[in-house]
């Protein structure tokens, strides 16, 4: 507790290297899947191969991919695009799979109405197809959050400076409260995020609340609060 | 590209495999941690999971635990439990039983959750018992979702395997890290490459069970 | 990171704000993280500012940070403008950084360092090592004066162990039956001074067994639980004396002795190297134990350990 207190901005200042490494991952997965979910549910044929094949990215273990991206990407290992990149690729994994069942989940009737109506291709799938897929996928980026949040510490053993380091410098000097902390406070971002996520979701999504498909993130709210 | 291709040819090289400290046994190895982990936290998490499929009990703190058991981050798990443990297998297997059991559970109770009401009403009408609901109906007609929380969680398992290298123990993480730390990209992703074989075949095995359970009628 | 945070996400529709207002969010936090050391190798212009100052780097080992800290806080005594690029994982990691210069200052380990360089090198003692750097190390890099203090490799057993197979040199390991098992990092195994040197030099059967913590506390606990049957563990480890462990000699100076020495860029001007060398002057092994065993044993932070150091040989 005393060596948590004594090196508390030490710990901000990684947990800041932290959010700046997995964020932008997040949100690149994010956006990256919701053209390849929407185009697994256009093309049927396609899905299970396209979303099947990307969620097979979460079989490379990460340590290697770190190491490998540099050689594709002609950046520098420590670099932190090499780590964002190398993140949003597991987070795809996630991510492509509940963005397809979101926009598999909005009903044909509605899309074709949305086609009477006159929307075309483009402001359908904006203003009609995304509203309505919001919730689950806003569950399937909850997952990928969380799941980033924890993956990027592995890239401390590279030398990425991260809540990781705590894990690597605790290991070899034997300090416990280091390992303990950068657990804890890992969970804890994720966790402030998850909240950021769904308070999100509340501005963004007003007309569904709380979200009856998933009662999953109604009782994780009642949790917080 | 050059370093994919030198690797390609390492693990196509027969030396590689062979010897006590040999591809195949670290594959040996590998696929035995990956399995006793997820069949360790099936064994917790599958009656876990379908208890709270069933009853509607504790699916909110099923929720957050799982959640909160997903953040963390399975190195740090990995060097606390081996501080206190000492090196060898305890400090891996705890690491991914973590990892492991969130999966699992998640795919359990919503597995249980996903069967129409109206058949397990049904079946309550005709008189079966809960247990009988449970493992003859809702058990078998959620098995698509259950397993696939045991896919998921192999697929994570077999990937961080790796990690049990830094710690002492074997697996494919030792030619990984051995690789890593000599600056031979040849051995390092080599090692990696079988890694990502064995998770693929065994995520294919799924896969191939999954589809054999669709043919089933009436499954879900 | 700077391209994936600067990307301009045009807000479309109602839904789509929701990557566009945490982008906003993004670039709130990247804009209160502008002394964060992590954004300046992006290579985009964010750079070492003026160019000033000089780069300070270190190693991920909590004892070469130590190093680094003297080096930085000496020189900020000295009026100078130091930046901090600590905890860069490897050897392979950094060196391209310090021959390119955009680290200037970054305190080595001669032996290892020059194994790095030339493969090919047979230096054993402690002055061939450091003619032997001087020679392979690139253009635009020097090595300053060494400090006395080295940190190597060295093959320590329990005080058990040690009595039961009367062991006192690493010869000695030869009478074991069957070999003896050693804990090191992994990268040990093909160290000319791992298995391969001991079997040829000393007629040694050894095993690796590795732990990933370069001589840390499971490395010493592999001993003590009996799972290893020697341990590698860095000479200037406090962790030696604290476990009352045994320090096997060497007599055939299998092991090349790893003295501490500041590699220096040219942008490190004549008066900087100067300060420099006054703190590796005052470094012995004693010294360098001492601040380890500080890091060690009172979990301090290395500017402390460093900043009471400096003070207290009158380098502040």
């Amino acid at each position: 507790m005393e060596w948590i207190l004594e090196n508390l901005p030490h710990i901000l200042e990684l947990t800041l290297d932290h959010l700046l490494l997995s964020a932008p991952a997040v949100l690149a997965a994010f956006l990256l899947s919701l053209p390849l979910g929407r185009l697994a549910v256009r093309l049927p044929r396609l899905r299970e191969p396209l979303v099947g094949g990307i969620g097979l990215l979460y079989a490379i273990p990460s340590l290697p991919l770190f190491i490998v991206l540099p050689l594709i990407l002609g950046t520098s290992i420590r670099e932190p695009l090499n780590a964002v990149v190398a993140l949003t690729l597991f987070g795809l994994a996630l991510m492509v799979r509940s963005a397809a069942d979101a926009f598999g989940s909005v009903e044909e009737d509605v899309r074709l109405a949305a086609v009477a109506v006159g929307h075309s291709a483009g402001g359908r799938f904006l203003t009609v197809e995304l509203p309505l897929a919001g919730p689950a996928l806003l569950a399937g980026l909850r997952v990928v959050s969380v799941s980033t949040i924890s993956l990027v510490s592995v890239s401390a053993v590279l030398g990425v400076t991260s809540l990781g380091s705590l894990f690597t410098d605790g290991f070899e000097r034997g300090i416990v409260a280091a390992i303990v902390a950068g657990i804890v406070t890992t969970a804890a971002l994720a966790l402030v995020l998850d909240l950021l996520l769904v308070a999100l979701g509340r501005v963004l999504m007003p007309w569904r609340r709380p979200v009856p498909r998933r009662s999953a993130s109604r009782s994780a709210e009642k949790g917080a609060a | 590209m050059t370093p994919l291709l030198e690797a390609l040819d390492w693990v196509l090289t027969a030396d590689s495999w062979t010897g006590p400290g040999g591809l195949g046994v670290r594959a040996g190895e590998h696929l035995l941690y990956s399995l006793l982990a997820v069949g360790l936290s099936a064994l917790v998490a599958l009656p876990a999971g379908l208890l709270i499929g069933h009853t509607g009990r504790g699916r909110g703190i099923a929720v957050v635990s799982t959640g909160v058991t997903r953040a963390l981050p399975t190195l740090g798990v990995i060097t606390l439990v081996a501080l206190a443990a000492g090196i060898g297998l305890t400090a891996p297997m705890v690491a991914f039983i973590v990892l492991a059991v969130p999966s699992i559970l998640a795919g359990a109770y919503s597995g249980v959750e996903a069967v129409d009401p109206q058949i397990v009403d049904a079946a309550r009408a005709q008189g079966m018992s809960p247990v009988q609901v449970l493992l003859g109906v809702e058990v078998p007609l959620g098995m698509r979702l259950i397993l696939g929380g045991v896919r998921l969680a192999t697929l994570q398992v077999v990937a961080t395997a790796t990690l049990a290298a830094y710690v002492g123990a074997g697996g494919l993480g030792r030619p990984l890290f051995l690789g890593l730390r000599n600056y031979d990209y040849a051995m390092m992703l080599g090692a990696s490459i079988v890694v990502i074989l064995l998770a693929v075949v065994l995520d294919a095995l799924f896969a191939l069970g999954q589809r054999l359970l669709a043919r089933r009628p009436g499954t879900a | 990171m700077d391209h994936a945070l600067r990307r301009p996400t045009r807000p479309r529709g109602r839904t789509a704000s929701v990557s566009s207002l945490a982008a906003v969010a993004l670039l709130g936090l990247a804009a209160c993280s502008s002394s964060d050391p992590l954004a300046e190798d992006g290579g985009d212009g964010g750079g070492a500012g003026d160019g000033s100052a000089i780069v300070v780097g270190s190693q991920q080992y909590y004892s070469n940070t130590i190093i680094a800290e003297l080096f930085a806080q000496k020189l900020e005594a000295e009026g100078h403008e130091v930046e901090r690029e600590f905890e860069i994982g490897r050897r392979e990691v950094y060196m391209p950084e310090v021959e390119s210069g955009a680290i200037d200052l970054f305190p080595e380990y001669a032996g290892n360092l020059l194994q790095h360089l030339d493969a090919e090198s047979e230096a054993a003692t402690r002055e061939e090592i450091l003619a032997g750097l001087e020679e392979a190390l690139p253009d635009g890099v020097e090595a300053l004066s060494a400090a006395e203090a080295t940190d190597q490799d060295s093959y320590v057993v329990t005080a058990e162990f040690a009595e039961e197979h009367d062991l006192s040199d690493v010869g000695d390991l030869a009478g074991i039956d069957g070999g003896v098992r050693i804990a090191a990092n992994s990268e040990f195994a093909t160290r000319p001074y791992g298995p391969e040197g001991l079997q040829e030099v000393y007629g040694v059967d050894a095993e690796v067994v590795p732990v990933e913590d370069s001589g840390g506390p499971l490395t010493v606990r592999a001993l003590k639980d009996g799972d290893a049957d020697v341990a590698d563990i860095y000479s200037a480890d406090p962790t030696i004396e604290e476990n009352d462990l045994v320090v096997l000699e060497d007599p055939e100076e299998l092991v090349p002795p790893q003295p501490v020495v500041p590699l220096a860029s040219e942008a490190v001007g004549e008066q900087a190297r100067a300060a420099v060398e006054e703190v590796t002057a005052e470094l012995t092994s004693e010294e360098l134990l001492a601040l380890n065993g500080r890091s060690i044993d009172e979990q301090a932070a290395a500017e402390d350990i460093a900043g009471d150091w400096l003070a207290e040989k009158d380098l502040d």
